[in-house]
């Protein structure tokens, strides 16, 4: 069976635009309410990247460390992670959900155990953001024995030669990161000069898929069209903290912002 | 997991940058790979160049200035009544700090690389006081990342970066300590990587930095070898090297050069900080048992709970306070070259308070751990023993704290 990550992609190829990647950190800012909104913008997204909370995120501006440390202040455990796909896919078994964390978290919780529990939740790709290639290389087997995707970031400072191997090795997916930058800064590069980077990434093999991330907003995405995908964190989580600051409700309004989102794809 | 003889400790590790095959590595984001590698490839080429090696010389000669002292406590020796304390007064180098030595190494490579832009970390203020001064001096702009905590309680060294022409950037998230503003300093290389050099304040975060700090600090043993010949006409049978141990600088540097001696004639003792007695929080992970994790791009024993958030640490000594250690001391631990043990702030402010009743000598927070340790040992020991302290920070940061805690007497005369 295809991983439904790939189903995405053909899905949204086939509608003629870019697939729409959400980012929302596990247990922000409760379990049930990050389910709730998992179960909310799953008709408007086409693959759901969930973060693994972690409090010494090195890559990571303001808005997802606060959201992370407000699920970790809440209490979520990477048990409950799983539970929360589980129970999302409960209700939209079709939909991709993707991991993204820090590999301390897998690694005290144990490589193996983990991609079981990953399997049986129902995840189907992992991005690891401080196990870059070739570290990767034997975790990333192990993905690829469950049909999991193990996503390769790759960046404006990758080197051509380094762009080449990744891409070799890479699962179906791999994810660009369009700047310098920690998640959630300002787009310093104009959005030609990151499809430029792009297309040279594409070239190599043209048959995977590449998404693009940081710095994304309702702003920019309309100007990274061409793109396989186009992956929103920040600017969800900013959401989430403005909702809570107002005394609104973060799902309906995180609702609101991916469906307008959604619509500027098109 | 064995040492090897003959090859520096720093280029034990494996191609990955695992040293004993699991310490270590490049735990980073795709985007730090090249830089790294840049820097990596410099450092590796510029220690073996003679010319680049005779730069480093002239600065640490002329504007360090080295050798430090290396003086027998006459009067805290006979008060003890064991072994024979001896310290190397590291706190005399430019700057008041081992620190400076690593600062200085980084400022060179900066210049060499053509980086205008230097940004680094610290807890105590000695780190972020040396880049700031080496940065001046090599015409480099300055950015340092320090927890708020640590702005609050070491204010004579924000004033010295200040007063150097850098810009301290406080650090609000966490427990906004050390560990906040390594990861913040991190954050910044991230997003400035091709304008900017990082300097990571000790002999933690990915292995290229491990390998230059501790290529820097060991300038320390290569005095200290010297001094002891000099002394005693060759290495002392039975000799005791104390270091505290926060990431693991200056301990690393005490003992480079005395690695291949056999631990029974040299032993080294590294020493963390315990915190409050009354307090279950620490920041000891050696002597306590931590976990191996993964933490400023590094594999290292480290304070975490069982799902791998990283645990606040709690000390009166900010230059010790850091959950992870260096994955030098992992190995030295592992390989049993070192024993670590750790003394509580109490212990510590009762040993600052012996060290300065006898001698001519203050020993900021840091190092007063490691006399705790080294007065309570030397009482069991034989007379022909030589123990040896290192003095790597001076107590002039460490004022109001002290004020604080032991009163006036204790910080009139600095």
């Amino acid at each position: 069976m295809l991983n439904p990550i790939s189903v995405a992609f053909i899905k949204a190829k086939q509608e003629n635009r870019p697939a729409l990647l959400t980012y929302t950190v596990a247990g922000d800012s409760s379990k049930k309410e990050s389910l709730d909104i998992l179960k909310s913008i799953s008709k408007n997204a086409d693959i759901l990247e969930l973060g693994i909370p972690h409090n010494t995120p090195v890559a990571d501006g303001s808005q997802i460390q606060t959201s992370a440390y407000r699920a970790i202040k809440n209490g979520i455990k990477v048990n409950d992670i799983f539970k929360i796909v589980k129970d999302f896919k409960k209700i939209d078994k079709n939909k991709p959900v993707i991991l993204m964390g820090y590999y301390n978290m897998i690694f005290q919780y144990g490589e193996n155990k983990f991609l079981n529990n990953c399997k049986l939740s129902g995840v189907n790709g992992l991005i690891v953001v401080d196990l870059p290639w070739p570290e990767n290389k034997n975790f990333a087997k192990k993905c690829k024995k469950k049909s999991i995707y193990f996503i390769q970031l790759l960046s404006p400072t990758t080197t051509k030669i380094r762009l080449k191997k990744i891409i070799k090795d890479a699962h179906p997916m791999s994810y660009f990161i369009s700047m310098l930058s920690t998640t959630g800064g300002k787009l310093k590069v104009s959005p030609k000069e990151i499809i430029k980077n792009y297309t040279k990434i594409k070239k190599i093999n043209p048959k995977k898929k590449v998404v693009i991330g940081f710095g994304i907003t309702g702003k920019t995405i309309g100007k990274l069209k061409s793109a396989d995908g186009l992956v929103v964190g920040s600017a969800i989580c900013k959401e989430i903290s403005r909702s809570l600051k107002y005394r609104q409700n973060p799902v309906t309004n995180v609702s609101k912002l991916v469906k307008k989102l959604k619509s500027k794809t098109i | 997991m064995k040492i090897k003889k003959g090859i520096p400790l720093i280029d034990q590790g494996n191609k990955l940058g695992f040293w004993g095959g699991k310490f270590g590595g490049n735990f980073v984001p795709e985007t730090l790979k090249k830089p790294i590698e840049d820097l990596e490839a410099l450092f590796n080429k510029l220690k073996k160049d003679k010319k680049f090696i005779q730069e480093r010389d002239k600065y640490f000669n002329n504007w360090i200035g080295v050798p430090t002292r290396f003086i027998k406590l006459e009067n805290l020796s006979k008060h003890v009544g064991g072994a024979q304390i001896w310290s190397k007064v590291v706190s005399d180098a430019n700057g008041g700090a081992h620190k400076v030595y690593n600062a200085t190494v980084h400022c060179l490579l900066a210049k060499r690389s053509g980086k205008k832009v230097i940004c680094g970390d610290t807890g105590a203020g000695y780190a972020g006081k040396m880049l700031s001064m080496a940065a001046k001096k090599f015409g480099l702009k300055c950015k340092i990342f320090m927890g708020a905590k640590d702005i609050a309680r070491q204010q004579p060294n924000v004033k010295a970066m200040k007063k150097n022409g850098a810009e301290v950037i406080p650090v609000y998230s966490g427990s906004q300590t050390l560990v906040d503003a390594v990861s913040e300093c991190m954050r910044f290389w991230v997003a400035n990587c091709d304008t900017t050099a990082m300097c990571v304040g000790s002999t933690v975060g990915p292995a290229v930095f491990v390998r230059i700090c501790g290529w820097s600090t060991s300038q320390i043993s290569r005095e200290l070898k010297v001094q002891l010949i000099d002394e005693f006409g060759s290495i002392p049978k039975k000799l005791k090297l104390y270091n505290c141990v926060g990431g693991g600088s200056s301990s690393f540097g005490f003992w480079n050069e005395f690695i291949d001696y056999d631990k029974k004639q040299c032993e080294f003792i590294g020493v963390e900080a315990g915190g409050p007695a009354k307090s279950k929080k620490h920041a000891a992970p050696l002597t306590y048992g931590s976990k191996i994790g993964i933490l400023h791009g590094a594999a290292q024993y480290v304070n975490q709970n069982s799902d791998g958030q990283i645990e606040e640490t709690e000390s009166i000594s900010a230059g010790l306070d850091y959950p992870g250690i260096s994955p030098l001391h992992c190995f030295l631990k592992d390989t049993k070259r070192a024993r670590y043990t750790a003394a509580s702030d109490e212990q510590a402010l009762e040993a600052y308070k012996l060290v300065t009743r006898f001698e001519k000598l203050r020993p900021s927070l840091e190092p007063s751990h490691a006399f705790a340790v080294a007065i309570s040992e030397s009482k069991k020991l034989s007379k022909d023993t030589v123990v040896v302290v290192n003095s790597c920070g001076d107590a002039y940061k460490d004022r109001e704290i002290l004020e604080k805690r032991l009163g006036k007497k204790y910080v009139k005369s600095n």
